[in-house]
């Protein structure tokens, strides 16, 4: 038997650490399918109606708020390349670095969600909800150029409810990156164990790659929209 | 492939592991309730799932029993037209998400899937719990909202109906099934991981049991398909709860898109409902009838068949709805497509049967009722996946009896043979025999007398969840609910004599039906880690024809026709054809 049988983070029903790691990576694949299907009847959902309604989802969508859409995009791509370079670290054994690169991880994501919840404030001030709060000068907008209010309010909908799930999935991972910086500041993180921030980080890619969709269907349907 | 055992010389066979004076197993290492609700061994998990899901079996048989009791005048007996629907709305909830999904993936395949392939558990032990406690608390919600009221809106949950029209508890059901969905999901991933990573030594796919292969046909669709209600039905509490919606036609939504979305899980979802049912079938059936099972291969992968295709053919519980001619015609024919990985089973049992020496057993009993019911059953979807006559029959009691032959004739029937089969091996005790084969019999008698007159009247123009209907309709619904009441004490009968088993129940041996499968290699309650060492897999699951078990060891002598097993647990060492050069096919 090899001496990994008797690492300290072997589970006692495994046969090895190979047998482990083996199974921890195929569990998230397939947790990351169900996620995939979990927001794929949303993006079903979306299409459908995208198809039947485009003029109506352009007006809607060209009154969010491109530009910290974008902050938000750069925020994700840079915390998907930290959370690669902990990876390294954690291969290499640098608890510093490992750490330091799971912090500046969590710290991007953190400021994600603050800007969306600027985001979300400034919609709700303009009425931008579907609704009984929708506003009266969507209303009218949507009237004079001969749409149907009632289809704006409809893409309100997906709006709220894909960045709202999305923004749930980005809080679950800020807790889980949370957890493997404390699981590191422990040492329970040896270089042999390195695929627990593997997992993690695909976690934390999947989160980050449904955004790359979210950000063109919600934000750049409307974009060559005039006013 | 093919290996000679004989040729390593006689094979040391040592005696099959017999119940020292208190040899440590999983029940006896720790009594206190933590010991149980903290658990991760997947043994005490099936049990914490036994308890809970036959707690909701009883739960919504009570909800029946309303809803036949009910019917038994043309005006309603018992209930307001409100309650009623509160009543089968409840009854097709629990049965289905509370009992019939979990029933035999999460009791059984929890339990014996480690067993089965020689792991010492399954991959993700926290993970297993913590499915266990979701699912607790997705069904503390669903029976709150029937408490405090019931939804009535059917468990299909159409909007507009459940999002703006219903005035009942619609929120914290849908969020109750909600949740328990992601139990189901949790439970598929790990035994889905668990077979692919954690098989002994020679388990190789050609050799797995076909209760396995079952079982990862469906933990595949309970992965893939339980997302995607759990989204619909996130949709729907939004819609509820805000106001807004995206099935509301009065703000530009679509009510079929919940249709779709929803029968994308539900249709298969009804395949998590049989496909594990057949599992347990394949392994009795060759167990009861000392026959290898018939073309083994045909079998497994028809599991996967039904699970594949059974993706492509939801629509076909919306013909009437609206759908576009084409689609109606494409789905009506995957729908038949779908039936032949069926018939390729039912053919194979079969063939397993014919010239077998079989026995009468309550397993083999409920198996033998399985393969008939399901052919009915499934024949009469036929029937509904004609597009034609499904327009007649569509939302008839005819659709109701045809859903109950293979839920309830076709899984829960498996569910008890699988029950009877391993309960000694769960417990360490034999059940009585013969009260077990008449609660078999009277299942299946009552059965028939429940559902057969619901074809009748369905064909006839009853329709579906309706309290009232004409008076020539009363002597069938008499019927059917006098069928119910013997079923009824049939359900009943097991819950006696198997609690009274655990108490004055003669001592299991390790093997009582000389089976094959690695799981009665173990003792009987095993111990806590299964296998005091990782066994060796020489051969195919079902080498009942040579007699030997996976591990290429001789089996003890089978019970016959007549005796009690019960009364056999005294023997030991191994019969059968031990020393012999013989040939075993894996
Ligand atoms: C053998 C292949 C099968 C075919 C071709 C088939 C076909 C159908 C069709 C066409 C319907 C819709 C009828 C209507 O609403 O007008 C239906 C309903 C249903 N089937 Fe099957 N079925 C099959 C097997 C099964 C199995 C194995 C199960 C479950 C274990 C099942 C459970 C159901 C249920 C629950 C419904 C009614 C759902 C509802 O409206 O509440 N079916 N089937
Ligand atoms: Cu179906």
């Amino acid at each position: 038997m090899s001496a990994s049988t008797h690492s300290p983070v072997l589970k006692h029903h495994f046969e090895d650490l190979g047998q482990q790691h083996a199974c921890e990576r195929l569990g998230i694949w397939m947790f990351l399918a169900t996620e995939i299907l979990f927001f794929g009847g949303l993006f079903g959902a979306y299409a459908m109606y995208r198809i039947w309604y485009p003029h109506e989802f352009e007006l809607a969508s060209s009154h969010l708020n491109r530009t910290l859409a974008t902050i938000n995009t750069i925020f994700l791509i840079t915390s998907s390349l930290t959370m690669t370079l902990a990876i390294r670290s954690a291969k290499l054994g640098q608890r510093g670095a490992l750490i330091g690169n799971l912090l500046i991880t969590a710290a991007l994501a953190t400021a994600f969600m603050v800007v969306k919840g600027f985001e979300y404030a400034e919609d709700f001030h303009e009425q931008l909800v579907p609704g009984p709060g929708f506003g009266t000068h969507y209303h009218q907008e949507a009237v004079s150029r001969g749409l149907d209010p009632a289809k704006i309010q409809l893409f309100l909908c997906f709006y709220y409810v894909m960045t709202g799930i999305h923004g749930i999935h980005i809080l679950v991972g800020i807790g889980c990156i949370l957890w493997v910086t404390w699981e590191a500041w422990r040492g329970t993180i040896p270089p042999e164990n390195y695929s627990t921030v593997e997992i993690v980080s695909l976690y934390w890619h999947l989160v980050d790659a449904i955004w790359l969709f979210l950000m063109p269907l919600l934000y750049l349907a409307g974009a060559g929209m005039k006013h | 492939m093919s290996i000679a055992i004989g040729q390593q010389g006689p094979i040391a066979a040592p005696p099959p592991p017999e119940p020292d004076p208190l040899p440590v197993n999983y029940l006896n290492n720790g009594y206190s309730i933590w010991s149980w609700l903290f658990t991760v061994d997947h043994k005490r998990i099936g049990i914490l799932y036994l308890v809970s899901i036959s707690i909701f079996f009883v739960a919504g048989g009570i909800a029946a029993g309303v809803v036949r009791l009910n019917l038994l005048q043309p005006d309603g007996a018992i209930v307001t037209e409100d309650a009623y629907n509160r009543a089968f709305t409840a009854h097709g909830v629990m049965m289905l998400f509370f009992f019939l999904i979990p029933a035999v993936p999460a009791v059984f395949g929890n339990f014996f899937i480690p067993m089965m392939i020689g792991a010492k558990d399954l991959a993700f032990p926290k993970l297993n719990l913590a499915s266990w406690y979701v699912f607790m608390l997705g069904a503390i919600l669903a029976i709150w909202s029937v408490l405090a009221g019931g939804i009535d809106t059917g468990w299909t949950l159409y909007p507009p109906y459940s999002t703006r029209a219903s005035q009942s508890h619609v929120i914290p059901g849908v969020v109750g099934v909600f949740i328990s969905g992601f139990s189901s999901i949790m439970t598929g991933l790990n035994i889905m991981v668990t077979i692919h990573k954690m098989r002994a030594p020679g388990m190789t796919w050609g050799r797995l049991p076909l209760f396995v292969w079952a079982l990862y046909a469906t933990s595949l669709i309970q992965l893939l398909a339980t997302p995607v209600v759990a989204i619909t039905l996130l949709l729907i509490v939004v819609e509820r709860m805000m106001g807004v919606g995206i099935f509301d036609p009065t703000i530009g939504g679509d009510p079929i898109l919940f249709q779709h979305m929803f029968w994308f899980y539900s249709h298969p979802a009804v395949y998590i409902m049989i496909l594990p049912g057949m599992g347990v079938i394949s392994e009795v059936l060759t167990c009861f009838s000392r026959k290898n099972i018939f073309g083994y291969h045909a079998v497994a992968w028809s599991s996967v068949g039904i699970a594949v295709v059974g993706f492509l053919l939801w629509a076909h519980h919306m013909f009437v709805a609206g759908i576009s001619f084409y689609a109606a015609l494409l789905f009506s024919l995957l729908s038949m497509l779908v039936a032949v990985p069926s018939a390729i089973k039912v053919f194979n049992w079969t063939a397993t049967l014919y010239r077998g020496s079989i026995s009468f057993h309550a397993p083999m009993l409920f198996s033998l009722g399985f393969v008939v019911l399901f052919i009915i059953g499934g024949l009469t979807g036929l029937f509904l996946a004609t597009l034609g006559t499904d327009i007649h029959l569509h939302d008839t009691y005819f659709v109701v009896a045809h859903f109950h032959f293979v839920m309830v004739g076709g899984m829960v029937m498996g569910y008890f043979a699988g029950l009877h089969y391993w309960w000694p091996k769960m417990t360490g005790r034999m059940y009585s025999d013969w009260w077990s084969r008449v609660a078999a019999i009277i299942i299946i008698v009552g059965f028939f007398f429940t559902f057969i007159p619901q074809f009748y009247i369905g064909y006839h123009g009853m329709p579906r969840r309706y309290p009232n209907y004409p008076h020539e309709f009363q002597i069938f619904n008499v019927m059917s609910t006098a069928g119910a009441s013997i079923l009824g004490i049939g359900y009943l009968m097991p819950a006696v004599y198997l609690t009274l088993s655990l108490f004055y129940g003669p001592k299991a041996p390790a093997n009582p039906w000389s089976a094959t499968g690695l799981e009665w290699q173990c003792p009987s309650p095993p111990s806590v880690h299964n296998f005091d060492k990782t066994p060796v897999v020489v051969c195919g699951p079902y080498e009942y024809a040579i007699g030997v078990d996976q591990m290429g060891r001789g089996l003890p002598e089978p019970p016959g026709v007549d005796d009690n097993p019960a009364r056999r647990s005294g023997i030991t060492g191994p019969a059968g054809p031990m020393n012999k050069e013989t040939e075993v096919v894996g």
